[in-house]
C-alpha cells in the first residue's frame, strides 16, 4: 500500500515535500464560510482540509448537562472516511474520542465561561482530509469558528507540531513524517497570553530536543496566529473593497 | 477541575501549598505511598495491582493469538484498555467506555509503545499470519487521584510479571503446549503526574488537588532518561517555563522511583 | 501610559489595546495591568475606558429590553418565546389576557400558536432564570403583518443612524415601517412584499458595512438605485 521512505531528510537538509525543517505548510484560512452556524472557519494547511462550526451560547439538551453558574464547552472531532487513504469506518474510533477532549480542553481556557451560565456552546469539527497534524488545524479553526460567532474570548488559540524526523528537530509534521518519523509534539497556545492550552507527545526526545521542539512549535504557532488573524478581519474587510472595486 | 470543592478547602490548599506543604502532609514534590503486587490474578498471563495511597488500580495481561497488522507483518500485537469501573467512584458511571477511560488508556499505551517496553517482533509466530496478542486490561478499583501514574505503574508491573504460552507449528497449525515462557522487556517506562494549583506545580495530586487543580501534565520516561509521552489535561493551561520546570521535576521523580523499584 | 491602536481601529479577540491607567469597557477585558480586546470589533476609548463595539455579539437580555420574538411552543401556562438570545424566554398567560386565566377554559394556542411574532418587552431576567417577557404596553403584542431580518445586536444603533438619520431614508425610501428590537431582530412592515424586500436588502447592507463610513450616502444611493431598477423592470 506504502512504501516507507528511506530518509526524511536529504543530504541538502530539505524534507520529503522540499520544506527546510522550520518551515510551515502553506495555509489558506477562511472564516464564516457556513450559513447556519453561528461561526465557523475552513483551514487547509498542507494536504489538510478541515471544517469547523461553532453553536451557541444556548439552552442544553438535556438540560441536566448545564451548569448553573457557567457554559458548558462540547466538542466533537470527526473525521471524513474518505479523509484517509485507507477508508475510515463512520463511527467515532477511541482516537477521535481523545482528540475530541484535548481539543475542547485546549480552547476551554481561552472563553470567559461564567458570562453565559446555564448554557452549552458545541463546536464540530470536520477533517474532509487528513495529512498529519489535524488536531493543530482543527483547534485553530474552531477557536476562529467561536470568535465569529460573537462569543467573548481571552485569546485566539493556535496550534501545531513540531517532532523529530531523522536527526532533525522539525516544524508541522506531515503525515509520513508523523509515521515514519522519531516524535511528534503538537503544541496549543494563546500566544497573548504566553499560555499553552495543548501539550502532548509521543515517541522519544532527550529533554534538551524537547524543549528545542516546544520553542519551535511556538514559534510556528505564531506566524499562524497572524494568519488567523487575517482571517478573521478579512471576513469583515472585503466588502469594504468590493465597494472598491464598483466604483 | 470540578466545581465540587468548597471555597474554603480551596483556600486551604492554597495557603498549604504557599508553605510548601500538603492537606497530607506531603512535600510539592512527594509521592504518596507505593505498593505493588504482581501475580495477583492465576487466570491472567499477567497481573499487578498498585496501590498509590488510596488509589488502586488493578492490571490483567491476558495473551491471545491473532492476525497481524497488514503494515506491521513481522510484528505481534498489544493493546491497552481501561475501565473506569463504577464501584471505584461515585462519578463513575457504568456504560462504554468514556473519554476519561479512553485518554487513561491511550496515555498508558503511549507510554508502553513509544518506550518499545515490549519487543513486538519476539510476539511474532509465523510473520504474516500469525502473532501473540496481547491484551493489557487497566481496571481502577478506587479513585483516590492520579491514575494516570498508577496505572502506569500496574501495567508496566503487569507486563513486567506476564508470561507467555509456549507453542509449536504443526502442519502450518500453530498448538499451544504446555508451560510459559517470561517475556523479557526491553524498557521500563515510568510516567509523573503534576497539577497546577494557583500557578505552582505538585507532584501526583490526590483526589481532592484534582478538584482544585485548574490543569494537569503528565510525562512518560524510559530507562535512558528520555522523554516518551507528555499530555496535557484539564481546562486551564501552562506557561512554557512551568512545562521546562515540569520536566525538570519529573525527571528527578523517575529517577528516584525506579531505584526505589528497581526497575 | 500607551493605547495601542487608532480610534476605530478592526481589533480581533486578544489583541492589546492598552496598558497602564485604564479601564475595561465593552467587549475588552483587564489583566496584570493589561487591557485586551475580547470580541472582532472596532476599538475605541472615551477618557479611561477602552471599548470595542462588536461587529459579532450576542444578545444579552437586560430588563426593560424591547425585543421581537417568535413563539416556540404553547405551555400549561404561558409560552416559550425565541429571541435570538443564549436563553429562551416565557410569556405567561396572564400577561396576555386581560382577565385571569382558566386553564381549563382556555385556548392558549389560539391566543398564541407556534410560529407566531411578538413585540414584547424584557419584565424581568437574572443569572439563575430565563428571561419573562410582557406585552401589557401599548405598540407590544402579536405581530400580525411583515417580515423580519436579524442583525447582530450591537449594530442596530447603527440601523438608526445619528438622530435617527439612517432609519428615516429607508422608511422614506421603502414606504415601510420599522420596529427594532435590541436584540437585533427587526420588522419590516410594507404596503407589499417587495417594498419589504427592498427595506431588508438596505438593513442587510448596514450590517455587512457597518464599520464603513459614508454609509448613510451610500445606503440612500443604494435605495435610489434599486428603485430605478424596478421602475425599468416594470416599464419592460
Amino acid at each position: 500500500m506504502s512504501e516507507k521512505p528511506e530518509k526524511l531528510i536529504s543530504k541538502k537538509g530539505l524534507r520529503l515535500d522540499g520544506r527546510k525543517p522550520d518551515e510551515l505548510r502553506p495555509i489558506k484560512i477562511e472564516v464564516g464560510i457556513l450559513s447556519n452556524a453561528d461561526g465557523s472557519a475552513y483551514i487547509e494547511q498542507g494536504k489538510n482540509k478541515i471544517l469547523a462550526a461553532a453553536f451557541g451560547p444556548k439552552e442544553m439538551h438535556p438540560k441536566h448537562l448545564s451548569l448553573p453558574d457557567r457554559m458548558v464547552l462540547r466538542c466533537r472531532y470527526h473525521m471524513a472516511p474518505f479523509s484517509v487513504q485507507e477508508r475510515k469506518s463512520p463511527a467515532p474510533s477511541r482516537r477521535e474520542i481523545e482528540l475530541s477532549k484535548v481539543i475542547r480542553e485546549s480552547i476551554e481556557p481561552s472563553l470567559f465561561v461564567e458570562y453565559y451560565p446555564r448554557t452549552g456552546v458545541d463546536i464540530f469539527i470536520e477533517v474532509l482530509q487528513a495529512d498529519g497534524g489535524t488536531r493543530g488545524a482543527s483547534i485553530t479553526a474552531a477557536s476562529l469558528a467561536l470568535a465569529d460567532a460573537g462569543i467573548p474570548m481571552r485569546d485566539l488559540v493556535v496550534a501545531c507540531a513540531a517532532g523529530k524526523v531523522d536527526d532533525t528537530v522539525v516544524l508541522d509534521l506531515m503525515d509520513t513524517e508523523d509515521k515514519v518519523g522519531v516524535a511528534d509534539v503538537p503544541v496549543a497556545v494563546m500566544p497573548n497570553l504566553n499560555a499553552v492550552t495543548l501539550l502532548q507527545m509521543d515517541g522519544i526526545l532527550t529533554p534538551e530536543e524537547f524543549e528545542k521542539a516546544l520553542n519551535l512549535a511556538m514559534e510556528g504557532c505564531k506566524k499562524i496566529y497572524d494568519l488567523q488573524k487575517e482571517a478573521l478581519k478579512t471576513r469583515y474587510m472585503t466588502v469594504k473593497q468590493e465597494e472598491e472595486v464598483e466604483e | 477541575m470540578s466545581s465540587l470543592i468548597t471555597r474554603v478547602r480551596l483556600k486551604q490548599i492554597e495557603q498549604l501549598m504557599d508553605k510548601g506543604k500538603r492537606l497530607d502532609g506531603r512535600g510539592l514534590g512527594d509521592y504518596r505511598e507505593i505498593k505493588i503486587e504482581q501475580g495477583v490474578i492465576e487466570k491472567a498471563e499477567g497481573s499487578a495491582r498498585v496501590l498509590l495511597g488510596k488509589t488502586e488500580v488493578l492490571v490483567g495481561v491476558k495473551v491471545e493469538t491473532g492476525e497481524p497488522f497488514p503494515d506491521m507483518p513481522n510484528n505481534g500485537v498489544l493493546t491497552v484498555n481501561a475501565e473506569l469501573v463504577p464501584l471505584a467512584s461515585p462519578s463513575f458511571e457504568p456504560g462504554p467506555p468514556d473519554e476519561n477511560s479512553i485518554e487513561l488508556a491511550r496515555i498508558v499505551d503511549r507510554g508502553i509503545r513509544e518506550s518499545e517496553a515490549i519487543n513486538t517482533e519476539k510476539l511474532c509466530i509465523e510473520p504474516g499470519k500469525k502473532v501473540f496478542v496481547v491484551f493489557v486490561d487497566i481496571y481502577v478499583l478506587n479513585h483516590d487521584g492520579n491514575l494516570i501514574d498508577a496505572s502506569a505503574l500496574a501495567a508496566v508491573a503487569a507486563l513486567l510479571n506476564m508470561k507467555m504460552p509456549n507453542y509449536e507449528v504443526e502442519d502450518g497449525e500453530v498448538k499451544i503446549k504446555q508451560g510459559y515462557t517470561p517475556l523479557p522487556m526491553k524498557a521500563h517506562p515510568i510516567t509523573v503526574t503534576l497539577g497546577k494549583i494557583n500557578n505552582k506545580l505538585i507532584v501526583d495530586p490526590w483526589l481532592e488537588e484534582e478538584q482544585a487543580m485548574d490543569s494537569r501534565l503528565s510525562m512518560a520516561i524510559n530507562d535512558e532518561g528520555n522523554i516518551c509521552a507528555i499530555q496535557k489535561g484539564g481546562a486551564g493551561y501552562f506557561t512554557p517555563q512551568q512545562i521546562l520546570e515540569a520536566s525538570k521535576i519529573a525527571q528527578k521523580k523517575v529517577a528516584e522511583l525506579r531505584k526505589k523499584m528497581d526497575w | 501610559m500607551p493605547i495601542f491602536f487608532e480610534k476605530k481601529q478592526l481589533v480581533t479577540p486578544g489583541e492589546l489595546l492598552a496598558e497602564g491607567d485604564y479601564l475595561a469597557g465593552e467587549n475588552a477585558y483587564a489583566e496584570d495591568n493589561k487591557i485586551y480586546a475580547s470580541r472582532i470589533g472596532l476599538a475605541d476609548y472615551d477618557h479611561k475606558k477602552v471599548n470595542v463595539v462588536a461587529l459579532r455579539a450576542i444578545y444579552f437580555p437586560k430588563v426593560g429590553d424591547m425585543v421581537i420574538g417568535t413563539i416556540l411552543e404553547v405551555g400549561f401556562n404561558g409560552w416559550t418565546v425565541d429571541i435570538k438570545a443564549p436563553y429562551t424566554a416565557l410569556l405567561r398567560a396572564s400577561d396576555v389576557l386581560s382577565r385571569p386565566f382558566k386553564p381549563q377554559n382556555d385556548e392558549l394556542s389560539q391566543v398564541l400558536n407556534g410560529g407566531d411574532l411578538i413585540v414584547a418587552k424584557i419584565a424581568s431576567y437574572d443569572r439563575a432564570h430565563d428571561p419573562q417577557l410582557t406585552v401589557g404596553e401599548p405598540g407590544l403584542g402579536k405581530i400580525t403583518r411583515g417580515q423580519i431580518i436579524k442583525v447582530t445586536p450591537t449594530k442596530v444603533p447603527r440601523v438608526i443612524g445619528r438622530k435617527g438619520s439612517m432609519i428615516s431614508i429607508i422608511k422614506q425610501e421603502t414606504g415601510c415601517q420599522i420596529i427594532l428590537g435590541l436584540n437585533g431582530v427587526i420588522l419590516v412592515t410594507g404596503k407589499n412584499p417587495e417594498d419589504e424586500e427592498l427595506a431588508m436588502m438596505a438593513i442587510q447592507k448596514i450590517e455587512e458595512e457597518s464599520h464603513t463610513s459614508g454609509l448613510t450616502d451610500r445606503v440612500t444611493q443604494f435605495l435610489k438605485k434599486e428603485k430605478a431598477k424596478r421602475e425599468e423592470n416594470k416599464n419592460e
